[in-house]
């Protein structure tokens, strides 16, 4: 299954990309975002050829990977929406939108919804402090995010999900 | 003849809707027949009027804003690209707004003047001419520039640049490395990702003259996946450079060699701290590393480095060009130069304010802040990120100065201030400081990675009602065993806002506990 932006586990793509960056300087952050970049995850199979290509172990790997919140290693959903946790958009409600959030997707943080278009993750600051409560879709970030807003853009998400197929 | 607008930029104002607004003048203005040309040159950050609309005249910029997309046809119907007109959304000369022309931009000069990503447009603002001035400098002359500036460092420890550079520049070694610190994790913060998307220009000339004044060939800029405008606006800067024999070697003609390279973080505030980024930038868990050795010894790869926040870095070729003494003649005591504060979190009119040191956080809370954005009486103000002190009324009148903060027990940090109205929980907010700490401790020291599970664990039961006097006590314990006991600042200083917070706002925690009635009524 894949979207527009993401292409389906092949080994050969992702040995590909352990070639163009392996032999960098402290090439294991680059790389893994460029795996995640491509594949929307770390598959479990890219963790053998990284840890081979750079001469580390599996469990090395796997513990540079899991101490970043930012690098999965499950498929998450077709879009992913984070929700600013942190002080600024807190001042401004953002427990609440955290709260709704939950509800109206009807999972907690690093869920997916049933259907799979909604991956649930929270996010510590977004740098839109003045503007909060804050969001980021993808590489968008939306301002000013009460629940009217929230529905807006999440319901934007399913028209653009019927707009692909 | 052709009228030229300005729509804003960066990620605040296309979060409020200018890619969308930039789109629609545009077709709106070619429906109408106005020769319109639309440039989108970053933002001021005066958010409480973004999307800021800009038009050049020969008086200089009129300002329109905060601009919606359902304005766009009463500002045409003004002829608003004119800019003297008269709309409800007229803010006279961009240049008089008060809370722009009361700033001393000092760094964010150029932010929203010039095409971000014009390299020509930098140079024809006195971008440039700190490097220039550089190449014919030594390595020595340029460490003791930046020490006579009185510059020290802006991501929120505040140690001075210059004596740092002195220690890379002292220590022999084939390759050196600079790193820029662009992790700005913090709360209320965003001046490092206004640096990046609306002036890239000027963080790779101070990396560069940075490189010189130390002898290093090497730059990377370690910045936050949170970013990503920034990532994208930095790597087009360094392609432009590069092909403007700005960056690389022979630059502008002398033998000097610097190349730079931007590294994605990936989703881990403790990576802000600066040995838990080298770790990150070798390609390793962010683990924090015990000093000494100092970065600056034994930094990169095992290499002297020298570890700058952007703002640190960004201060550089105003320094150089203008002079140490320039710098230093703005602040007051040992801060010297200037400050861009972040105003944040309820604030009516939120947004950059570049002081020099010496103003009190009232001022600048409430004269440029105009107060809460509610309207709601301000209860508490956290400065200087997640792990700054929560500060009292009976605080506002500290000035804002390293040394004066530090007397109040808080911190000025990286000069976000974040506001809350009265009806925030105090004891909710000391609860997410734990909270934030469970989640980001790398979990090398001990204090660090319990402390902050039992540390939210005892405030849950005080919140509860159990034990309340008892649970404060060790509450106030376990703080002080953080404090002293941890590696790193982010054991060391989160229980700054919670002590804050159990010291000034002490209701907060013991109210609960009364009654459930009595919280259900708060």
């Amino acid at each position: 299954m894949t979207t527009q932006r993401f292409v389906t586990w092949d080994p050969s793509i992702a040995q590909a990309i352990i070639e163009e960056y392996r032999s960098k300087p402290g090439a294991l952050l680059p790389l893994l975002h460029a795996i995640q970049e491509r594949f929307s995850y770390i598959p479990e199979e890219a963790v053998g050829l990284i840890a081979t290509a750079l001469k580390q172990t599996r469990a090395e790997i796997h513990g540079v990977i899991s101490f970043y919140h930012h690098f999965r290693t499950k498929q998450p959903g077709r879009h992913v929406v984070e929700v600013c946790r942190a002080e600024a958009c807190q001042a401004l409600g953002s427990r609440r939108l955290e709260a709704y959030a939950k509800s109206m997707l009807g999972v907690d943080y690093h869920q997916t919804t049933a259907d799979n278009n909604i991956t649930l993750e929270p996010v510590y600051c977004l740098g839109n402090c003045s503007c909060g409560p804050s969001i980021r879709v993808g590489d968008e970030i939306y301002a000013n995010v009460d629940t009217q807003r929230f529905d807006e853009v999440v319901d934007g998400l399913k028209t653009d999900r019927l707009e692909v197929q | 003849m052709t009228f030229c607008i300005h729509v804003p930029s960066d990620t605040t104002a296309k979060a409020l809707g200018a890619d969308r607004l930039a789109k629609l003048m545009a077709v709106t203005a070619s429906e109408r027949k106005v020769d319109l040309e639309i440039k989108r040159n970053g933002t001021r950050a005066l958010y409480w009027i973004e999307p800021l609309v800009e038009v050049e005249t020969a008086q200089g910029r009129y300002g329109f804003g905060p601009v919606k997309e359902a304005d766009v046809d009463s500002l045409f119907d003004a002829e608003f690209w004119r800019g003297d007109v008269v709309h409800p959304l007229a803010l006279g000369l961009v240049e008089e707004i008060p809370y722009l022309k009361q700033q001393q931009r000092l760094t964010f000069a150029r932010a929203r003047v010039i095409d971000p990503l014009s390299v020509e447009d930098y140079q024809a603002n006195e971008g440039y001419r700190g490097l220039k001035k550089a190449l014919g400098m030594t390595s020595q002359a340029l460490v003791d520039e930046i020490k006579e500036s009185g510059l020290r460092g802006r991501g929120g420890a505040a140690f001075p640049t210059g004596i740092k550079w002195q220690t890379v520049l002292n220590a022999p070694a084939e390759q050196k490395y600079i790193v820029c610190n662009a992790d700005e994790g913090d709360s209320g913060t965003f001046a490092d990702r206004l640096v990046m998307e609306c002036d890239p220009f000027m963080l790779i000339e101070g990396m560069t003259i940075a490189g010189l004044a130390v002898g290093a060939t090497q730059g990377y800029i370690y910045l936050r996946s949170e970013y990503p405008l920034a990532f994208k606006t930095l790597n087009d800067a360094i392609a432009t450079a590069y092909e403007n024999n700005l960056l690389g070697s022979g630059i502008l003609g002398s033998d000097k060699h610097f190349d730079l390279e931007v590294r994605l973080g990936a989703g881990a505030y403790i990576c802000g701290e600066e040995t838990s980024l080298l770790e990150s930038l070798e390609g390793k868990r962010g683990l924090v590393r015990a000093k000494p050795p100092l970065p600056a010894i034994v930094g990169l790869f095992g290499q002297p480095t020298v570890v700058n926040n952007v703002l640190s870095l960004a201060a550089v070729p105003f320094i150089l060009d203008k002079g140490a003494k320039a710098y230093a003649d703005c602040g007051m005591g040992r801060s010297r130069g200037t400050l861009p504060f972040q105003l944040a979190g309820n604030v009516k009119q939120g947004g950059l304010v570049e002081l020099a040191f010496g103003p009190t956080l009232r001022e600048l809370m409430f004269d440029f802040g105009g107060g809460t954005r509610n309207g709601r009486p301000l209860k508490a103000v956290q400065v200087g990120g997640p792990l700054g002190a929560y500060l009292p009324e009976s605080q506002w009148d500290t000035q804002l100065d390293y040394e004066a903060f530090a007397k109040e027990g808080a911190v000025l940090g990286h000069g976000g201030v974040v506001m809350f109205d009265d009806t925030v929980d105090m004891s909710e907010q000391a609860r997410f400081s734990m909270e934030f700490c469970v989640a980001e401790s790398c979990g090398k020291c001990t204090p660090c990675r319990i402390g902050s599970t039992r540390g939210v664990e005892v405030i849950d039961r005080i919140r509860s009602g159990e034990n309340v006097d008892s649970n404060m006590t060790l509450l106030s314990d376990l703080c002080e065993t953080m404090v002293d006991g941890s590696l790193c600042a982010m054991g060391g200083m989160t229980p700054f806002p919670v002590q804050s917070a159990m010291k000034h706002f002490k209701d907060d925690f013991i109210k609960r506990t009364a009654s459930t009635t009595h919280t259900e009524e708060i």
